[in-house]
């Protein structure tokens, strides 16, 4: 599963692509968590635009995330998520949790 | 009420085959002329079920998933989800929002979002028996057909 990354003034900004299912939520959470800790960003970015399809297990992904930006005392913002995929955001209440933009 | 067509489709438990088992379900509902939200619901929810199987059914060895999807005159869309793994001790419990047995690498929302994306869920198992979902979805008639 690829992702690509920006970094500027503590802003990491991370593109997800493709099905954000359980087959690629491992590689996913570990490719975060790894971006994370390298650039200890003061805001998280998850450009989703490029996601065709997120079910419960790539909420896991996001909430993965959260956590950590939470113990860096970060924050995060989920960008561009298409409407399927809102959908489940909101079904899962993580649109309580997270600002989606 | 008898179906106006049937498949029934037996695969490994690997997780190759979420994507797999969404898209031949979302081929199959297209004889229903359905929405792109309607067949994102669909594959979302048949996501979840199957995905279950492969995660907690058989948590440390294969084992086969079978999925059967029906459709009915009323254009009703049934999916059944079965497996002959652990099985759930507490049906009740783990369908509740946020009940996992999987830990942080799940969200324990799987059943939760079953239940909003479809009509209705139905959830039977037992322990060292394994689980079956049935799951149903009318599909709207659109105008002009
Ligand atoms: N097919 C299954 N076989 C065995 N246990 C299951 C099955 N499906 C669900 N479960 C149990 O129900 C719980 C809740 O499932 P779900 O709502 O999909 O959340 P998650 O998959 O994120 O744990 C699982 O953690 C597991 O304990
Ligand atoms: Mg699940």
């Amino acid at each position: 599963m690829p992702i690509s990354c920006v970094e500027e003034k503590q802003v990491l900004t991370v593109r997800l692509t493709g099905e954000v299912d359980h087959h690629a939520a491992k590689g996913l959470m570990a490719a975060l968590a790894e971006e994370i800790d390298t650039a200890l960003p003061r805001q998280l970015e998850l450009d989703m635009s490029g996601v065709t399809f997120m079910d419960s297990s790539g909420i896991a992904v996001v909430l993965r995330s959260w956590k950590r930006m939470r113990e860096l005392g970060g924050a995060m913002v989920l960008r561009a998520v298409p409407p399927y995929a809102v959908k489940v955001l909101k079904a899962a209440g993580v649109d309580k949790l997270i600002e989606i933009k | 009420m008898r179906p106006t067509n049937e498949v029934k489709l037996t695969f490994l438990s690997r997780s190759a085959n979420e994507g797999f088992a969404r898209t031949a379900a979302a081929c199959f509902a297209a004889q229903l002329d359905p929405t792109l939200d309607e067949v994102n619901d669909v594959k979302t929810a048949v996501s979840e079920a199957v995905t279950n199987c492969i995660v907690h059914a058989y948590p440390d060895k294969l084992g086969t998933v079978t999925m059967r999807l029906r459709l009915f005159e009323d254009n009703t869309l049934e999916i059944l989800v079965k497996d002959s793994g652990v099985g759930i001790p507490d049906v009740e419990k783990a369908r509740k929002p946020l009940f996992t047995t999987g830990g942080d690498e799940r969200s324990g929302m799987g059943f939760t979002i079953m239940e909003s994306f479809m009509d209705n869920l139905k959830v039977r198992s037992q322990p060292g028996k394994g689980t079956t979902v049935i799951m149903r979805r009318r599909i709207s008639r659109r105008l002009g057909i």
